[in-house]
């Protein structure tokens, strides 16, 4: 298992979700030497984020950990890809360590992040993503006992709700802003997807008792220190409603930083790719939410699709484009179902923050014009996320476009910064952690 | 299946402790403490769970800005939340 990351990778994955894991998975066993890294302390992604202290067994992750275990893989967790100094050499950084990793091809599968917007007492600690809610509680934050009102738009909602619930928290109402109209077209065009029929016949058994309410969004939360309660719109009347959390996502976001920064095309917010999945640019590739928000089944084939091309397995990728064209239909149907509505562009009061890092307000932020000035004006983006939670709000509060993504595409410490774009790459010390990486949703 | 172990740290010199495999932000929580103050001074805590957002920045062994949400706790951990 001992590869030496100063030779190049045949074939180099960023990003350890499903997509990734699949791309890892199929050019292994091509014969190619792989190697996939990861931000995250563990594989999985998201998704099959690996719950603390649970018995619950995801049986598509275990089959996929199984199948990624039987791979000869080399796997760099808690590394975060900042940089790249030149084409084939990508820079990641640990918490003590840097590292060079030379690729000859290339897999992105960096993921998606959820939207966030606005509104009077987001920044009120115990207000979270609901996704982010869910990923605390699979790392260790107790939940039984607290009430929890979920909140914002698409199919997440759902799935986080019946998690907590069977995590013992009480949830007293999921609000989702889409109308009736749009989720019932949503829930008939399911047919197609028969595997998406079970996933909502199972969340709707877990989920009896608890109301599901369409037409519905927070506008503000209140309390002193944190969260203490929400006041929602349902059906055209305010109602405040105590809770400990409020796990609220409007959504995902692909992340496109990274492709972004390597000069791949991008359209319409999403990396652009061929048939083979690769970009714009030959021998780098992209798989799952960046080339279009489409959940875990589409993901894993495009990172199947990605793998086999990558290692120069054509016709077998081939054989798979067929089943990526009916997936893929699934995020077109996702988008129209779970698009914004207009009413949640006027949640923000001129005092409401829109930038988090740097405490910058929607009234200092609506007097500009353009994304660039916002930021060179009111430092609005210029924090740590780097515009990762403002931008996309800018985007849709004032339909601001973010200009061209610049390194390090990440926070990182300017000895690593040194080394990365030094003209003659130092030899760095490669420490390898975690070769292996843990079971997935399951305890441990 | 048996109880995963306790690992024990503390978070503003208070002893915590929390099953092996937690992250640092669960154990902020846990304390009882917002992770950060603002700018302006407000408290912040984890908002998107995945390490994109730094929220839930912390101090860790004097190590400045390490983003809780990421990393696991480990014994004798001396978090700071003074940031």
């Amino acid at each position: 298992m001992n590869k030496d990351c100063t030779s190049p990778f045949d074939v180099l994955v960023v990003g350890g979700g499903p997509a990734g894991m699949a791309a890892a998975m199929r050019a292994a066993e091509c014969g190619m030497n792989v190697g996939i890294v990861d931000d995250n302390a563990r594989l999985g992604g998201q998704i099959w984020r690996a719950a603390v202290s649970s018995d619950s067994h995801d049986k598509e992750a275990a089959k996929w950990q199984s199948l990624f275990g039987a791979a000869s893989v080399t796997t760099l967790c808690g590394k975060r890809v900042f940089h790249q100094s030149e084409p084939g050499v990508l820079w990641a950084e640990g918490s003590d360590d840097l590292i060079a990793l030379r690729y000859k091809n290339l897999i992105l599968a960096t993921g998606a992040r959820e939207r966030f917007l606005p509104f009077p007492g987001w920044t009120l600690p115990n207000v979270m993503g609901a996704g982010g809610l869910q990923a605390m509680v699979k790392s260790g934050l107790p939940i039984a006992g607290k009430s929890v009102v979920v909140a914002g738009t698409g199919p997440l909602l759902l799935a986080v709700a019946a998690y907590l619930r069977q995590q013992g928290a009480a949830i007293p109402i999921v609000c989702e802003q889409a109308p009736w109209s749009a989720l019932l077209r949503f829930a008939g065009s399911l047919v197609k997807w028969p595997a998406k029929i079970a996933q909502t016949f199972r969340l709707k058994k877990e989920m009896a008792g608890t109301p599901f309410v369409a037409n519905s969004w927070p506008v503000a939360a209140q309390g002193q220190g944190a969260i203490e309660s929400v006041t929602i719109s349902r059906g055209g009347s305010l109602e405040t409603i105590p809770c400990d959390y409020l796990a609220c996502g409007f959504h995902l976001v692909a992340n496109i930083e990274l492709p972004s920064l390597l000069g791949c095309e991008i359209r319409g917010g999403y990396v652009n790719v061929d048939e083979f999945q690769q970009t714009s640019l030959p021998g780098i590739f992209c798989a799952g939410e960046p080339t279009g928000i489409g959940g875990v089944e589409v993901s894993l084939v495009e990172g199947e699709i990605a793998g086999l091309a990558g290692a120069g397995a054509k016709s077998q990728a081939q054989r798979l484009f067929k089943k990526r064209a009916k997936l893929r239909n699934f995020a077109g149907a996702l988008d129209r179902a779970f698009a914004l509505r207009s009413e949640l562009r006027s949640l923000a009061s001129p005092q409401t923050l829109i930038c988090r890092c740097e405490d910058v307000s929607y009234a200092r932020v609506e007097e500009h014009t353009s994304w660039r000035s916002a930021k060179l004006h009111t430092r609005c983006g210029m924090g740590p996320c780097q515009g990762r939670i403002c931008g996309p709000v800018t985007e849709f509060l004032f339909q601001w476009s973010p200009e061209s993504v610049r390194p390090p595409i990440f926070p990182s410490r300017l000895k690593s910064l040194g080394a990365a774009t030094a003209k003659a790459p130092e030899p760095v010390v490669v420490t390898r952690s975690s070769v292996k990486p843990r079971p997935l949703g399951m305890g441990m | 299946m048996p109880m995963p172990s306790a690992v024990t740290l503390t978070v503003n010199g208070a002893e915590v402790s929390v099953p092996q495999g937690a992250t640092v932000a669960a154990a902020v929580a846990m304390a009882g403490q917002p992770c950060r103050v603002s700018v302006s001074g407000s408290p912040r805590g984890p908002l998107c769970g995945m390490g994109i957002c730094f929220e839930c920045r912390v101090r860790i062994d004097g190590r400045s800005h390490c983003r809780s949400c990421q990393i696991l706790c480990e014994p004798g951990m001396d978090v700071k939340t003074d940031e």
